[in-house]
């Protein structure tokens, strides 16, 4: 067995730097998100008790089935047959259409289950209050005075309704005083007393010199990130795994960043513990909404990759050469451009790299506003992994009528905006005369490749990323995965596969799983992470000389779809 | 034929409408669905008075409480302003008048001022009284127009400076 996997295993075959789209000279920083959090996860600040405590309690509540069948020698595994998870995301697909058949009453259980433990502790720890109290000042702390008992049921009835517990997954966020800030679904004004309850739990954990990490509740799962000044929380019914909710909430809370900068954010809570941070987020909503929604069907954020516009590379140099020449101002830091979340390139300073997290929050930023359509915009913005202590300015503008492709300008001096403003016109007019936006525009109405173009009939889709460039590249979806639940689904799987091979306590190379619907292989190494769904009845072997094919059909492909050099000014 | 260079800005709270007054002005459009500006957009409009050619640069900047630090840098080269209220809000009235404050200390008094009640197609839900509103325009020394970027009405023609 041990030596039919070695022979039928593939990674002798291609030599690190060889893989498709290995880059020596990438743009974008290639450290992954996903490897980021796992550090964050093992933070060695934490007393070696509560890491244990922390941790281990993680692991044990949320990899169940896992632990039963534990094999640190193993990194190959191969599950055929049974098909648990695949019954659990169909499932949990069909719980969230059937919103009677919802199991567990998720803010009920929240409330009362550990309401218990709240009142426990909060007598021990400050005799005076009770626990009713206790929530109220938490919850609404100034904001309180026109609050009467009448809209408080109301409330609790708000948070009981169908409509509101439907939702697959709430995201919220509060300051770690307990003041509501911002609420996925419905208002945060009604949720006043669960935000309250969310910050009781996390500040008694935290008296105990704990860190409150994930909660899990029947099918729910509830994962805390604790901040400086925020607390944000994930409450979700779905398959994804704690990390990845996590690095939700990571995402959701660089995007915070993104707006108001660390340093400004930590100066207003210093100044006034209980501000209303709403204020300053106002107008702000959407950003976290579509990040939220291109979160649930973008595999880019899991990955830890970006995108690019499958585009000739003969043409992709034409148009960085254009930016590169055009835009020769002191103090422009990056010149990127855009179309439909996709990179078409990428032009920077010599010293400076852009993070793949930077760059999603800059897709999120355009593709969120509509306001860029209308007119050249001149907007601070801060990118968390350059540096979350202040804004750069960034010069936004479409080049065509049809708003396909966006180009950015950014920069760190705020009186450039005419003479940016010059740059984009000349920029501008060199891609119409290299035909530039017309081939651009050709790729994205393409709407990327098909799956048969590989050659590969049982191959049904698939994910490659390439890790020292940090970039991906995946096919359309097309039948059966065209529609909305089959892309959720086949979304769930991706995630899935993912969570699996990087799973903290046992990391693997390779995984051959078998479903009902579908066979799913995936394989991680040094260079690169490929993610394959092939029919149901794909055998091991056939799957593994189909993804060896796959490869080279991407190698010979990877001038289109990754940018391998690093244009600068 | 001589022409001139304007500068101008427009200011206000958020959601008083200041994108949509200078979209229907500059391109006669409407749409119901903008999002808020982020930071400031940028505009140019070319137009004929009295035998000058006139090219206005229009700075439409963000409502929002956390761009207000920015709005030096947009006022303090301008040569005129438009601040816009919503006249169903007292609240963004009261709000336009600490931004003529700020523009009075902060300029020479050589910013053109002009004062734009929104929304007028509203006039069911105004909170603002007319009369009010034409008083504090006189005190300040400001033009005083009720607009409305939906029906266009007051923003056909119209002499900003």
């Amino acid at each position: 067995m041990a030596a039919e996997i070695s022979n039928d295993s593939p990674s002798d075959e291609i030599l690190q730097g060889s893989e498709p789209g290995a880059s020596r000279n990438s743009m974008l920083l290639a450290t992954d998100s996903y490897d980021d959090l796992a550090s964050y996860l093992s933070d060695t600040n934490l007393s070696s008790d509560r890491d244990r405590l922390s941790s281990g309690s993680i692991s044990e509540i949320t990899h169940p089935t896992e632990t039963e069948s534990f094999d640190p020698k193993s990194v190959i595994s191969e599950e055929v047959g049974p098909e648990v998870v695949e019954n659990e995301i169909n499932e949990q697909l069909e719980n969230s259409l059937d919103v009677s058949a919802s199991p567990v009453d998720e803010p009920a259980a929240l409330a009362t289950s550990d309401s218990d433990t709240v009142t426990e502790r909060i007598g021990l720890d400050t005799p005076t209050s009770q626990l009713s109290e206790l929530s109220t000042d938490h919850s609404q702390p100034e904001a309180c005075t026109g609050n009467n008992s009448d809209e408080q049921e109301e409330e609790v009835e708000y948070v009981h309704s169908q409509e509101w517990r439907q939702h697959r997954k709430h995201v919220f966020i509060l300051s770690q005083s307990g003041k509501p800030i911002y609420s996925r679904h419905g208002d945060e004004d009604r949720l006043v007393t669960l935000m309250g309850v969310m910050q009781a739990l996390v500040s008694v954990i935290g008296d105990g010199q704990d860190l409150l990490r994930c909660i899990t509740a029947g099918s729910h799962k509830m994962v805390f990130l604790i901040r400086e000044n925020l607390v944000l929380v994930a409450a979700a019914r779905s398959i994804e795994s704690m990390p990845q909710l996590l690095l939700q909430l990571t995402y959701v809370y660089n995007q915070v960043l993104s707006v108001l900068t660390l340093s400004q954010l930590s100066r207003i809570f210093k100044q006034r513990r209980n501000y209303d941070l709403r204020r300053l987020l106002t107008g702000a909503e959407k950003f976290f909404d579509n990040l939220l929604n291109t979160m649930d069907r973008d595999p880019c954020f899991f990955l830890g990759a970006v995108r690019c516009l499958p585009l000739e590379s003969s043409m992709r140099d034409t148009i960085a050469q254009s930016i590169a020449q055009n835009a020769k101002v002191k103090d422009l830091v990056f010149a990127i451009l855009i179309a439909d979340n996709q990179l078409i390139t990428l032009v920077r300073m010599k010293k400076y790299f852009l993070h793949p997290l930077d760059l999603h929050l800059i897709f999120n930023l355009v593709s969120a506003s509509e306001s860029f359509k209308a007119a050249e915009s001149w907007t601070p913005i801060c990118l968390p992994k350059f540096d979350s202590g202040g804004y750069l300015h960034a010069h936004i503008s479409y080049m065509d009528e049809e708003c396909r492709s966006c180009l950015l300008l950014l920069t760190v001096d705020r009186d450039v905006f005419f003479t940016l403003s010059e740059c984009k016109e000349k920029i501008r007019e060199r891609l119409v005369k290299y035909k530039c936006l017309a081939a651009i525009a050709e790729s994205v109405d393409q709407n990327g490749y098909k799956t048969s173009q590989v050659g590969i009939p049982e191959l049904r889709h698939f994910l490659y990323k390439s890790r020292s460039a940090a970039q991906f590249s995946c096919p359309e979806y097309e039948a059966p995965y065209h529609t909305a639940d089959q892309r959720d689904r086949l979304f769930g799987l991706y995630q899935f596969l993912h969570h699996r091979i990087h799973s903290s306590s046992r990391p693997l190379k390779i995984l051959f799983h078998v479903g009902s619907h579908e066979t799913l292989l995936g394989w991680v190494t040094s260079g690169f992470e490929l993610y394959a769904v092939f029919g149901p009845l794909v055998t091991k072997s056939a799957a593994i000389n189909s993804v060896n094919k796959l490869l080279k059909w991407i190698k010979k492909e990877e001038d289109r779809f990754f940018i391998l050099n690093s244009p600068t000014f | 034929m001589k022409s001139i260079d304007a500068k101008l800005v427009v200011l206000g709270s958020q959601g008083v409408g200041k994108t949509s007054v200078v979209v229907r002005y500059v391109s006669n459009t409407f749409n119901g669905h903008l999002s808020p500006t982020i930071g400031a957009s940028f505009f140019t409009c070319k137009m004929m008075v009295d035998n000058y050619r006139l090219r206005i640069q229009v700075w439409d900047t963000a409502g929002q409480e956390r761009f207000r630090a920015m709005a030096p840098m947009y006022y303090r080269k301008s040569n005129a302003a438009i601040l816009v209220y919503d006249i169903t809000s007292l609240e963004s009235f009261d709000d336009m008048k600490s931004w003529v404050q700020e523009l009075q200390k902060n300029t020479d008094g050589d910013l053109a001022m002009c004062v734009f009640g929104n929304k007028c197609d509203l006039e069911d839900q105004r909170e603002v009284d007319n009369n009010l509103a034409l008083q504090f325009a006189a005190s300040i020394g400001a033009r005083h127009f009720q607009v409305s970027a939906l029906s266009s009405e007051g923003l056909k023609l119209e002499k900003l400076i």
